[in-house]
């Protein structure tokens, strides 16, 4: 788009110099700016129920995921706070049978030891100990018996973990698009606009990558992540892992809309008015192109959160002191069978809700910004 | 053909060995040295070396790479580094149960999802067809996990129709008793996508000419979808076979891992975790050049099912 406003502009620029315009002519009243593809788009998106729908519940999840960054929410998701296991508030009534063992576990060990100070060669020192432990102030903390949708193992809500696991992987599902996607256009527009050798080269490069089947490429990249540690810490690692192998459906994309791109007339009038290859490639051709790319950063955030969902599980996704929907979904396979299913609930629907929602506004968005496709 | 066929293969020399250095690039360079994953925490610098020299980690990398080639074209990867057996003989044993869950899964979820794709192609906008669409968008955002979590949960725990887990040395038992909780798990959660794509395949050849003409010479309906459609709509949904075939060969492997089935998929996750790097080169390789001839069989396969595919 810019580059055609570019244009319109400087051809309009040679019109109204001073001079050029015929006396006696009247300059052309201004003609009214027409509407942008973006603003468009926006309007297409506007009219698509489903579509805002679905971008309202994005829009929702991404504040909420916003504030528990910040902090203003979830912030102390991992305070255990409550009985162990302890039942939804909806469900107060209900028996939790783990809690009442751990108590009783906790109430034995409180209770005197068996006497063995004949044997025993630390039983002199005892009484001393015993003083000392006596001054320092143990606060006892009081556990909840229920939490607004149930806690965990360790009695952590599981509602404010929900919240910091869908912070978690959200988020490693945006930056890996995000990466990806700049990955995928770099080498799209290089190979799509340069052709011959460098296209060559990315060709083989895509068919390299896209030969290994999907998930041994990513378990491949794990693998060594996991050995080495060179990918970095916390996040890094899925991120890089998840991008790295997730950029081939991009680029190919990316490389038609740049050959089909590359021979049109603005561009050659660009190369006309001398702009170099960078200039063309992203200040003339990106934003032509840019709502590809956008669609493909919405598709891939979605694959990449159930991606990461599903590494995670597997444990070569977040460490582990890190909760994403993928962790846990892992704890709650144990928890089903002794009948804990809030965890599993909240992880799975929460996870559900968006990406059900994020699919639905990709498709709208795809909609929107490509009409002719529908 | 003979010659389209030849070329083909001269071309994938190229791409195999870029698989070859890409794998190579990753666990040999990126990877380091594994001597230290090896001996563990706890190991003297002397036992260090060792195990560098068994491995060949010391020799340069040309060497290195050579000796990865080699591997490769021999069949020969070694021993696995964690449990000493040969890396030939696990993925032959492993295979046998891949296939035992994954080529039912293939036939049944394909057939299912063909008839119930031409059944709602054939209806389409009407309100069933809305309410299938709407049901399988809702069915694919659920993640796999947890579908595997509450199936397994359900029909192997509480109602008890199926083993939980587990896998026999007879065929027979585990294809009748083994098997198919993890087959139904894997049809039903990979119908829905599968049925959308393939409904997008049949409406594309529902509104061609050639469909009006076949009713207009009175073609009963049922002649109409099941021959003139279905033979149209056959192409892509060859091609998308074509991208699942290789994916059979790895399987589920979150099945094979929730359903402890000892097949290739739980053999990789193993390996990740151990950081059995010959494991998982040997099988990355190898499933690469598999993927690059079923890729070759499919395009020969369209002239079968199109004659008027040509080979250039």
């Amino acid at each position: 788009m810019s580059a055609g406003k570019e244009l319109q502009q400087s051809s309009s620029g040679v019109i109204a110099a001073p001079g050029q315009v015929p006396s006696g002519v009247q300059p052309p009243p201004p003609a009214q700016e027409s509407p942008g593809l973006w603003t468009l788009a926006w309007r297409r998106l506007r009219q698509d129920t489903v579509g805002m729908v679905s971008l309202v519940i994005v829009v929702f999840f991404l504040v909420m995921i916003a504030a528990s960054y910040f902090g203003l929410i979830a912030k102390d998701w991992n305070r255990e706070k409550g009985v162990s296991y302890a039942n939804p508030s909806f469900l107060a009534g209900a028996e939790n049978l783990e809690a009442k063992a751990m108590a009783e576990k906790a109430a034995a060990a409180k209770s005197p030891p068996v006497d063995l100070s004949d044997v025993d060669p630390l039983a002199p020192r005892y009484k001393e100990w015993e003083e000392r432990a006596a001054k320092i102030a143990v606060t006892e903390t009081k556990r909840a018996e229920t939490l607004p949708f149930g806690g965990d193992k360790w009695g952590r809500d599981v509602l404010q973990k929900a919240v910091k696991g869908a912070e978690v992987s959200i988020f490693v599902g945006l930056l890996a698009a995000l990466l990806a996607v700049s990955i995928g256009t770099m080498l799209g527009a290089a190979a799509g606009y340069f052709g011959r050798w460098v296209n060559d080269l990315l060709e083989w490069f895509y068919n390299i990558f896209t030969s290994i089947p999907y998930i041994l490429l990513i378990l491949s990249f794990a693998a060594v992540a996991a050995a080495t540690g060179k990918f970095g810490k916390g996040i890094v690692p899925i991120v890089l892992i998840l991008s790295l192998t997730g950029w081939t459906g991009i680029y190919r994309l990316i490389r038609a809309e740049y050959i089909k791109h590359g021979s049109r007339e603005y561009v050659k009038a660009a190369q006309a008015i001398g702009a170099s290859n960078f200039s063309r490639m992203f200040h003339h051709i990106l934003p032509n192109v840019s709502h590809v790319a956008l669609v493909q950063l919405s598709q891939h955030t979605v694959s990449f959160i159930k991606a990461e969902v599903i590494l995670s599980f597997l444990g070569f996704g977040v460490p582990v002191d890190m909760v994403s929907w993928g962790t846990m979904l892992a704890e709650a396979q144990n928890e089903l069978v002794i009948g804990k299913w809030w965890q599993l609930a909240a992880a799975g629907a929460s996870m559900a809700i968006l990406v059900t929602a994020f699919s639905l506004f990709t498709d709208s968005l795809r909609d929107a910004l490509d009409p002719k496709l529908k | 053909m003979t010659a389209y066929v030849i070329r083909r293969l001269w071309q994938m020399i190229p791409t195999i060995a870029g698989v070859i250095l890409l794998i190579f690039f990753l666990f040999n360079w990126v990877g380091g040295d594994p001597a230290q994953v090896l001996a563990g925490k706890i190991s003297n610098p002397e036992q260090i070396a060792n195990i560098r020299r068994q491995l060949g980690v010391d020799q340069p990398y040309w060497y290195q790479l050579l000796v990865f080639v080699k591997q490769v074209f021999t069949f020969d990867f070694g021993r696995s580094w964690s449990t000493n057996e040969e890396v030939s003989h696990i993925l032959l044993t492993r295979v046998g149960p891949t296939l035992t869950i994954m080529v039912p899964v293939l036939i049944i979820e394909t057939s299912l999802a063909v008839l119930f794709a031409i059944m709602v192609a054939y209806v389409r906008g009407s309100l069933t067809d809305r309410v299938i669409m709407i049901v399988c968008t809702t069915a694919m955002s659920i993640s796999f996990l947890v579908y595997i979590i509450v199936f397994q949960w359900l029909f192997g725990f509480v109602l008890g129709w199926f083993p939980v887990q587990g896998w026999s040395e007879s065929f027979v038992r585990n294809l009748t008793s083994y098997a198919p909780l993890p087959i139904m798990l894997a049809v039903a959660v990979g119908l829905a996508p599968e049925l959308r794509l393939y409904r997008s395949f049949f409406l594309d050849e529902i509104n061609q000419d050639y469909v009006r003409t076949a009713r207009a010479k009175g073609l009963p309906e049922k002649a109409v979808m099941m021959k003139h459609v279905l033979r149209n709509a056959m192409i892509p949904i060859l091609t998308n076979l074509g991208i699942l075939l290789p994916g059979v060969f790895v399987g589920s492997f979150l099945l094979e891992v929730f359903f402890s089935i000892p097949g290739l998929g739980r053999e990789i996750i193993t390996a990740v975790n151990r950081s059995d790097f010959p494991v998982i080169k040997a099988v990355t390789v190898y499933l690469a050049i598999l993927t690059m001839v079923v890729n070759l069989v499919v395009d020969v396969m369209y002239k079968f099912v199109d004659p008027r595919v040509s080979f250039k």
